[in-house]
Parts: structure tokens; C-alpha cells; sequence
């Protein structure tokens, strides 16, 4: 548990220490490192989703100004180790061999045919152009639903019908279905979105000839599983690669999987025996980096006729792109694991097909699944709500697991450990003025204007994780805590922050914990030679896991520091007492004591203490949860349609989320608010757009809308406090959170808002002539649900049999 | 993002420019704001083999003055200029209303008008304020001067009649004494360029309508204006209900973009409704 200290950093609004560094230029991103004699890397990409290589012609570019080298797939093949490796979940057929340079079929817009290295980047890029590949151009498959069906074309020869892997989750929902009083089904399309960080990925190998080495600097999430995974695509040991994590400008997932061009970059810093610098253009990342979502799913759900929601029965297709991505199928389980949200539902059946198409791979964006499954359990609530003719509110409410059920198990994976949803809910609906808006949107509705209320109720998994939860592999953290010479403090973590503020929030642990002004600690990361073995960043598991194992540093440092001052005092180490930064004696009179920064000194210099206490002061601890950890909330939305344009105003936004303690007050709300920022911009904004022939239409942030602060609304945020005893500072993970919740309260605002059209679902995005086709045309209009009903009809009908 | 490679040069003034246009201008590009041409040939979608950056001529080029009752612009005037510009607060306010939707402050920082004039991308928002405010383009060259309407200058998507040789230095207009203005624009999500957006300048008398004219960004090919909803106007009050009445139908026939964020469909829907409501906006004022 924390202490209280005078120092009280913890809890307070601490401004961002890492904050001045980015936004004056003084960051050091891997872009910004440029060794003595560097080359650039650049890569020539597939300009068709799906076709045979012919003949690959690079005289012509080998002969440019300035040329080094020039891979295709079959040179690199020569150097590589192994493919790039996809975790299988489920009925895994076969993982197919996704080579870092293509070598017999291009399978997506963007796929790498061949590489260059030439001493400028511009020398690079225009060898690049000179080289001639003839492609013999196949038949697309972009549709799941006909990717799977007997006949179509495949992408990978040994992989029948496209199907990636098929994962089963729950229990069965037959008798449930059979005996149901009221049902609902739908099909929801969770479009496909394009993570868009603002530093795109960068690589930078250094091959070492005294050693025979590398160092990758790198844009990851998690340098030391990419150093694994590396270290078999490239053939070079474990013990031989280092791989750094400068300042890492976001990721939102799509910096976890390892991704060709830093093999492609290592192999050829080997070739050419100089450092090798690959820096991705905003254009190649719309093709070139994991894309998220990208899922169909069918639901239905059964319900008493006063509103015991009794079964929940899902099928997701969900698109893996044209190769599996690191945790490609790993997306789809995050979903599952957390379909029945918040409610007590008794039967609960998920199904997920995975699906190869010709699009980029996809793999975990923020919320990764959790998205998904809030989305189409949320718009169904209301979908139920609206059968019952209930308040969509009431029907939340009376299906909440209540505080006494915890630990309360899913039926599908989970036990939720702590929760109080009612009482988020409540003090949502009053800061939100529920009552009063149904009045307003009764009153707008008698002056044809068209306001709506939409609400989503979640809970989230999150703080990856138990090892014994987890599918891949232990779910744990490291931290090295080392209190220096001279009182000063030191921190190595192995989470991987990139934006999440750990700078600031371990170091007000630290300081507090220490009774040390915060100006004394530094928090160090990102380097696989600082500290052991840590998973990194991402699950919203940073401060949840990675906190955790800086406690217990910490504690242990302090029981060293003890012992040190038990010595320095000439008592027994049970009777010392740290309290205000000193240690003393307990019950001991004359305050007689000992500052932290005398015994951090005495700890490294005193030669009385040589043949009894161990120099130095620092420690190095994991930290393994026994559960993953639960928050939740309530999220509220007020919406206005402008039914002449169809554009989608927000007019209010209230959400009360429960991450348990909040160390930090103001980065705990600019991850809601980049949260909230992200979800809604799925509802209203985001998709990447396929045409036939798989190229993508929304490649440039020209077509592909990104939000801005002008299109949203002020976000009004509060919290409830619910503990848990998961982890030693009782927190939850919260960086996902608002991109869980919100995606469907603004659907199911902009639905409630026409429902006196009789609409009942909006594909997302809700662009404005969307929106408006409906309103003018009616609610049948182009866009304006999944699918009609005899599909999911039909889907159901099958699945029955 | 490397363009190709590019020959480079800095004429020190509007002599030397005009020389080297005429010398290749078919080969040539000129660099003013930069706005439009830097992220073309970032892509590779533009290749221009010469670069005639013009920066000199700024001090000459940017100006914002009205002599007799012509309002001149100097096209190397940015947005920013355009927006903040009390000239034209006062006598053509249409301009740093329409100027201050353009893009964000980096665009309008560097962002001049002639660039926008010359680029021609039948998204922008100011090539329809000039074509609503009857305005010419003056054009130099080597062989001298000539003066070309805004009603002819575009000739389609990135395409205008200027010539190789020539250079656009300057945009003037009549002041629209007495007129009232405004534009209004359905922004693009994305690149918050129009997908419509319409320029109205009126004249009303004794609670009618005398004249209108309503330029269209982001509709067509073009800048558009539409001789039956400017007919269609004169005369009509100026309540909601007349003028929404008015400004049906005109477009239906129009041949209108269709990408991502609009069909043809809703373009010329929107057409009206911006329509509408640029004039009601400049009714208001």
C-alpha cells in the first residue's frame, strides 16, 4: 500500500515532467539519432492487393548514384532466421510464413517487394522507382463473408477457405434461446481504423563487426519482446541484440507487433557494415503499419419479458489482414473474454472466425477487442431496450452485477474482482441532468429537430496480466529501484511508456515513498540493457503491473535501508521506523534518527559496515498480479442531427469512470480525453475505405478524418473510486477505457435522435450524407443498417440447427 | 517524403522571374506559399524539373489596398494577411470570413491567395469568394500584361488559362459597396477543405433582394455560379422561407465531384442548403 507522506505527490495534479522535453523540440525520438556514417533504408511496396511475382529486375537500381545494397525477397531470405512470427490462438491451421520482403505473392497494397539502401534517403527512394517488377495480378478478396466460402480465391495456398483460426468461448445458449421470452439479433459492422500515430515507426539498426551485435533503436512498445522475436527472425542471439525505445511519440497497439522493415533494416546494416536508418512516411503507414477493429459480428440476445437479459450469443468474423500479425488473433480473444459486460447474464456464447483477406495485417488498437465487444453489446442493450419498451437506463440497471456478487465469474473467462456500475451510473445521470434532457429532446422533437441521448454502461480487462490469465505467456513486470550515493533516486522500469506519463506518476511514487522531493528521482525506460526482462506498454497495464513491481522495489530498498540504519543507530532492524524521510528507532527517546540520503551515503562509503551489510542500495523486483483488473463507468451523450446537412453535433459529453486510486488526477483525464477522442472519432469519422481492387481510398490524412479539438465537445469527466487489492497501489488501467465506452453512446445518441424515423441502426462512421440519405430517403436508404434482417435471419437460423 | 530531384533558383526580382518563365515555364513551377506544391511533389505527384522560388518578390507582391473603388490584393498575400485585414473587414468582409475557414494557422501563415488562384484545387475556398466578387486576375509576363476574369480564368480541376510565361501578381475587384456577404462551407472531415461551400454577395433594398451573386467551392470541377439561382433571387424577400424557396433546384443539373465525403447527390444538396444559408448569414450582417 502507498504511505502518506508530507511529500504528498501522489494524488495531486502534477504537471507532466516529460512534457517540456517533447513539446520544445529537446525530445529524442529515433528519428532525431543519426550516427556517424548512417545510410536510409527504403522500401519499394506492392501497388496491387493480390498477385504473383514475375520477374523482379534491381540492375537498374543497383547501378543509381549512391546505392549500396538492393534486397528482394529471395537476397533476404539468404540472412533471415525465421518469418515474422504470429502468436496462434484457437484452430490454427497453419501460420503462414509472412516474409519481411514478399517472395512469391504480394497479398496487399503496401506488402514490401524490395529494398534499397543508399547513402541519402532521396538516393534511396529513387533507386527505388527504378526497379522493375513484373506482377501478375490475382483475383481480391476483401469480403469475410465470402473470404470463407467454398470457392473463393485463396491467399495462402495451404489455408483453406482463408480461415485464419476459429476461438470458442462460453457455455451453451441453446436452452436459453429456446425458452426466450423476447429476443433481439443484429449484424454490427465494426469498421477498420487506422492507428495514426503521431511519430510514425522508425528503425535504426547499428551493426556491431568487434562483436558481431546489433542495436536496434527503434519506435516499440515493448524493446524486449521485440529483442526475442528479433533475435529469431535475424539468426543473431538474444545476449548479442540490444533494442532501445527512445522517446516514442504513441503507438495505440500499433507498436507491439515486430514489423519487417527493422528486420529488413538489421539485415542490412550487417550487409553494408553501416548504421541503417528506415524512417516510415505518413503514406506508407496507412498501408504499411497494423491497421484495428475490422470485425462483422452477429449478436442476438434473449431477455424475460420484464428484462432479465437471460442469453448472449455472438459470432464475430474478424479480419485478419493478409498475414497474422503478432496478436492478430489475440484481438478477437479480448473481445470474447469480455462480451457480457457489466451484466449478470447467466448463458453467454462467443464465436470468432478469423479471416485472411488482401488488406493490411491487422493487430491490437487501443482497446484492442474490448472495443468491439462493448460496441455491439451496448447499441444491442438499447436495440432490447427499445423491444421492451423500457428506459435504455433501467434495462442497464436492472441487469448490473450488484457489489455483493464479486468476485463474480463471466461464464466466459473472467472473475471480475471489484465493481459498483449502479453508482457510476447514478452519478453520471445526475451531472449529465438525464431527466431534464428527455424533456429537452421531447420539446426540440415537437420543433423537428432531432436530439438524441445515447449511453453505454462498460466494464473493461485490462492490466495485462495474470500469467495464468494470459494466452501467450506470463503476464508480470520488473522495476529496478536504486537509491544513489547521494540520496538521489534512480528508476528503471521495464514498461515502455510512450506517452502515458510514467515519467511523472512513478516518480511521484518514488518521491513520496522516500520522503524525497520529486526533482531527486528519475524514471528510465525503454532500453533492453537497463533493466530485465519487462513486457512493456500496452492493455492499459503500465501503472497496474508496472507500478506494482516499483512498489515492491521500493520495498525493498527500504528494508535494506533499514537494516543500514539499524546498523548507523546500533539497534535492532525490527525496531527502526521510517517516517518524514527518516529513519529512527521506535520507542526509542531523544530523536535520535537518520536521514534517507545520510543512509543512501552510508550505504555505498561507510567501511564500518564492510564485513556485515552488502554495498550499495537498490533493488530489482517483478511483480506477477493474481487477477487482471476491472474499471468501469458510465458514459453519457447528448447529440444534435442538423437534418439538412446530416452532420452529427455533440452538444454533451459526461462520463464517470472508476479506475480505482488515481495518482495523478490530470494524466488519469488526458487519457479520457485522448480515450474519448478516439472512440468517438470511430462513431463519427474514422474508416479505412477498401475499393475493389483493395486499394486503399482513405490513405492520406486528406481522406481519412482524423478528430480535432474543433469538431469535439468539452468533456465533462468525473470518477468513482472503487479499490482493488490486485495490485499494491490499487489501480486500474485507464488508458482505454474511453475508447471502450464511448464509440456507442454516440451511435445510440445519433440513433435515438432519428429514431422518430424509424431508425433503428447507422453503419459506422455516422459521416453527414450518411446521415442525411436517411433522413431524406428513409431509414431503408443506402447505409443505413449491418445488413437487412434475413441475413442475420439466416445467420441465426443456421447456427440453430 | 524526398521529392525528385529539381533544379532550384531565386530570382531577386519580378524582371528575373519573368524571364526565367519565359525562358521554360513549361518545364517550370513557381514557389510561393508552398502549400499546395511541397506536399505534391512530396508525393511525387507533382515533378516539376525547375523551382523558381519567388520569396523576393514578397515584399512586393503582398499588399492589400483600394485605389478609386478597386480593391487590389498582391497574390503573394497570405490567408493570414487576407483574415486580419482591416481594409477588408470593412469593405469586403466576405475575404477574412472565407479566409479564416481555410486550413489551420500554419496554412494561413504561409498560404498565399495567388497560390490558391493558380492551383486551382476546386476544393479551396477562395477561388468561388473571387469568382461571387466578379474579380480579375492581373497576369505578367515578358511580353507585358494582361487581365483575365475570374468567370474565365478556371478552366478545371488544377487547370486555369494561365500561360507558361505568366505569372499572377495581382487580384483586384471592385469594392462591394453596400453589398452584404458571406461565406459558408460543409468542411471535408478530413482535410477540412469544402465539400461545398458558397459565397454570397447581395444587394438589398426595401427588404428585397436587388442582385446576388453565390460562388460554389468544392461542387464542380470549378468555382461555380448559377445564372437561375442568381436570377432566381432578385426580387425575393429576404425571410427564410423566400430565400430557401429560391435557391431550389438550381443545381440538380450540375456535374459535381464525388469522392469519399460526398456524392453527386449530395453535393448538389448541399449547394442549396450552403446557398441558403451563406445568404441568410449575409442578410444578417
Amino acid at each position: 500500500m502507498l504511505t502518506a507522506n508530507p511529500t504528498g505527490y501522489v494524488g495531486s495534479r502534477i504537471k507532466r515532467r516529460e512534457d517540456p522535453r517533447l513539446v520544445t523540440g529537446n525530445g529524442n525520438f529515433t528519428d532525431d539519432l543519426t550516427p556517424v556514417g548512417t545510410v536510409y533504408l527504403h522500401m519499394l511496396r506492392s501497388p496491387y492487393a493480390h498477385a504473383k511475382i514475375g520477374s523482379i529486375n534491381t540492375a537498374a537500381a543497383k547501378a543509381m548514384p549512391g546505392v549500396l545494397a538492393v534486397f528482394t525477397g529471395e537476397d533476404l531470405k539468404k540472412d533471415l532466421a525465421g518469418p515474422i512470427p504470429g502468436v496462434p490462438y484457437g484452430t490454427v491451421q497453419t501460420v503462414p510464413a509472412y516474409y519481411p520482403i514478399a517472395t512469391d505473392k504480394v497479398r496487399f497494397v503496401g506488402n514490401i517487394v524490395a529494398a534499397v539502401v543508399a547513402e541519402t534517403r532521396g538516393q534511396a527512394r529513387d533507386a527505388a522507382e527504378a526497379i522493375e517488377v513484373q506482377y501478375d495480378v490475382l483475383p481480391v478478396v476483401l469480403d469475410m463473408e465470402k473470404a470463407v466460402k467454398d470457392g473463393s480465391p485463396l491467399l495462402h495456398d495451404e489455408i483453406a477457405n482463408n480461415i485464419c483460426t476459429e476461438i470458442e468461448l462460453g457455455n451453451d445458449v441453446t436452452e436459453a434461446f429456446n425458452t426466450a421470452e423476447v429476443t433481439v439479433e443484429h449484424r454490427f459492422v465494426n469498421q477498420r481504423l487506422v492507428p495514426n500515430a503521431l511519430e510514425n515507426r522508425v528503425a535504426l539498426a547499428e551493426f556491431h563487426q568487434g562483436d558481431e551485435s546489433v542495436t536496434l533503436t527503434v519506435t516499440s512498445q515493448n524493446p524486449h519482446i521485440l529483442r526475442t522475436l528479433l533475435s529469431g527472425e535475424i539468426g543473431i542471439a538474444e545476449h548479442k541484440i540490444r533494442v532501445v525505445a527512445p522517446d516514442v511519440g504513441g503507438g495505440f497497439g500499433s507498436k507491439i507487433a515486430t514489423y519487417a522493415e527493422e528486420v529488413i533494416a538489421c539485415i542490412a546494416s550487417r550487409k553494408v557494415k553501416k548504421p541503417v536508418k528506415w524512417t516510415e512516411t505518413r503514406s506508407e503507414s496507412f498501408v504499411a503499419t497494423i491497421h484495428g477493429r475490422d470485425n462483422i459480428d452477429y449478436i442476438r440476445m434473449s431477455a424475460t419479458k420484464d428484462g432479465k437479459i437471460t442469453g448472449l450469443d455472438i459470432t464475430a468474423y474478424a479480419n485478419m489482414g493478409a498475414y497474422m500479425s503478432l496478436l492478430g488473433p489475440t484481438v478477437p480473444v479480448l473481445c470474447g473474454v469480455i462480451v457480457p459486460g457489466p451484466y449478470a447474464i447467466p448463458n453467454v456464447h462467443f464465436k470468432a472466425i478469423c479471416v485472411y483477406t488482401n488488406t493490411t495485417p491487422t493487430d491490437a488498437y487501443r482497446g484492442a477487442g474490448r472495443p468491439e465487444a462493448t460496441y455491439m453489446l451496448e447499441r444491442t442493450m438499447n436495440m432490447m431496450a427499445e423491444k421492451l419498451g423500457m428506459d435504455p437506463m433501467e434495462l442497464r440497471r436492472k441487469n448490473f452485477i450488484q457489489p455483493d456478487q464479486f468476485p463474480y465469474f463471466n461464464i466466459v473467462a473472467l472473475n471480475y474482482d471489484s465493481g459498483n456500475y449502479e453508482a457510476a451510473m447514478d452519478k453520471a445521470l445526475e451531472i449529465f441532468g438525464y431527466n431534464e434532457m428527455r424533456k429537452t429532446q421531447e420539446e426540440a422533437r415537437k420543433n423537428g429537430k432531432y436530439i438524441g441521448i445515447g449511453q453505454s454502461t462498460y466494464v473493461e480487462v485490462c492490466g495485462l496480466g495474470p500469467g495464468s490469465g494470459m494466452t501467450i505467456s506470463r503476464g508480470y513486470d520488473c522495476a529496478v529501484v536504486r537509491a544513489e550515493l547521494t540520496g538521489k533516486v534512480t528508476v528503471f522500469t521495464g514498461v515502455a511508456p510512450h506517452g502515458q506519463g510514467q515519467e511523472t506518476t512513478f516518480a511521484q511514487i518514488v518521491a513520496d515513498e522516500f520522503n524525497v522531493p520529486i526533482e531527486d528521482v528519475t524514471i528510465k525506460h525503454g532500453d533492453t540493457e537497463m533493466t530485465p526482462y519487462g513486457m512493456g506498454t500496452y492493455g492499459s497495464r503500465g501503472t497496474a503491473v508496472g507500478g506494482g513491481a516499483l512498489m515492491l522495489a521500493i520495498g525493498s530498498v527500504k528494508d535494506k535501508a533499514k537494516k543500514i540504519a539499524a546498523f548507523q543507530m546500533e539497534a535492532n532492524e525490527e525496531d527502526i521506523v521510517f517516517e518524514g524521510g527518516k529513519f529512527s528507532v521506535k520507542g526509542a527517546s531523544g530523536g535520535k534518527s537518520i536521514s534517507f540520503q545520510e543512509v543512501c551515503l552510508k550505504a555505498y562509503i561507510d567501511p564500518k559496515m564492510a564485513p556485515v551489510i552488502e554495498p550499495g542500495l537498490e533493488a530489482t523486483r517483478y511483480f506477477e498480479p493474481g487477477n487482471f483488473v476491472y474499471p468501469f463507468g458510465t458514459h453519457l451523450a447528448a447529440v444534435e442531427v442538423d437534418a439538412e446537412t446530416g452532420n452529427v453535433k455533440i452538444l454533451k459529453y459526461v462520463c464517470v469512470d472508476d479506475c480505482g486510486k488515481q495518482l495523478n488526477p490530470m494524466i488519469v483525464e488526458g487519457q479520457i480525453h485522448g480515450g474519448l477522442t478516439q472512440g468517438i472519432a470511430q462513431a463519427l469519422y474514422e474508416e479505412a475505405v477498401y475499393d475493389d481492387n483493395g486499394q486503399l481510398v482513405s490513405g492520406t490524412l486528406m481522406d481519412y478524418a482524423l478528430p480535432t479539438a474543433a469538431e469535439l465537445p468539452h468533456y465533462t469527466l468525473d470518477h468513482t473510486v472503487t479499490p482493488t487489492t490486485v495490485n499494491p497501489l490499487g489501480v486500474k488501467g485507464i488508458g482505454e477505457a474511453g475508447t471502450i465506452a464511448s464509440t456507442p453512446v454516440i451511435v445510440n445518441a445519433v440513433v435515438d435522435a432519428l429514431k422518430p424515423l424509424g431508425v433503428k441502426d447507422i453503419q459506422m462512421p455516422l459521416r453527414p450524407e450518411k446521415v442525411w440519405k436517411i433522413i431524406h430517403n428513409g431509414a431503408s436508404a443506402n447505409g443505413s443498417a449491418g445488413a437487412d434482417a434475413s441475413v442475420v435471419e439466416q445467420h441465426f437460423g443456421e447456427d440453430n440447427k | 517524403m524526398i521529392p525528385s530531384a529539381f533544379d532550384y533558383s531565386t530570382p531577386a526580382n519580378l524582371d528575373e522571374v519573368l524571364k526565367l518563365l519565359a525562358e521554360d515555364g513549361d518545364n517550370s513551377k513557381v514557389l510561393a506559399g508552398g502549400h499546395s506544391l511541397i506536399p505534391a511533389m512530396r508525393l511525387r505527384l507533382a515533378q516539376p524539373e525547375k523551382i523558381i522560388d519567388i520569396q523576393a518578390l514578397r515584399p512586393q507582391l503582398s499588399y492589400i489596398k483600394e485605389e478609386g473603388d478597386i480593391i487590389k490584393i498582391g497574390a503573394m498575400t497570405t490567408y493570414y494577411e487576407i483574415e486580419s485585414s482591416d481594409l477588408l473587414k470593412e469593405k469586403a468582409p466576405i475575404l477574412p470570413e472565407a479566409a479564416s475557414v481555410i486550413g489551420d494557422v500554419q496554412v494561413r501563415n504561409w498560404g498565399t491567395v495567388g497560390g490558391s488562384m493558380v492551383h486551382a484545387d476546386p476544393s479551396s475556398d477562395l477561388p468561388s469568394v473571387m469568382l461571387a466578387l466578379d474579380a480579375e486576375m492581373v497576369l505578367k509576363s515578358a511580353k507585358g500584361e494582361r487581365v483575365e476574369p475570374a468567370s474565365t480564368f478556371f478552366a478545371g480541376i488544377l487547370q486555369t488559362t494561365i500561360e507558361p510565361d505568366e505569372l499572377l501578381t495581382e487580384i483586384r475587384f471592385k469594392t462591394p459597396t453596400g453589398k452584404k456577404s458571406s461565406y459558408k462551407k460543409l468542411p471535408n472531415k478530413a482535410s477540412h477543405y469544402s465539400v461545398v461551400g458558397a459565397a454570397a454577395v447581395v444587394g438589398v433594398a426595401d427588404g428585397k433582394i436587388t442582385d446576388a451573386a453565390v460562388g460554389f467551392s468544392g461542387l464542380a470541377e470549378i468555382p461555380m455560379r448559377f445564372d437561375e439561382l442568381e436570377k432566381n433571387l432578385v426580387g425575393v424577400s429576404t425571410d427564410e422561407a423566400s430565400i430557401e424557396k429560391a435557391c431550389q433546384g438550381f443545381a440538380s443539373g450540375v456535374d459535381a465531384l464525388e469522392d469519399l465525403h460526398g456524392s453527386q447527390e449530395y453535393r448538389r444538396a448541399m449547394a442549396e442548403v450552403f446557398a441558403k444559408r451563406a445568404i441568410l448569414a449575409a442578410l444578417s450582417k
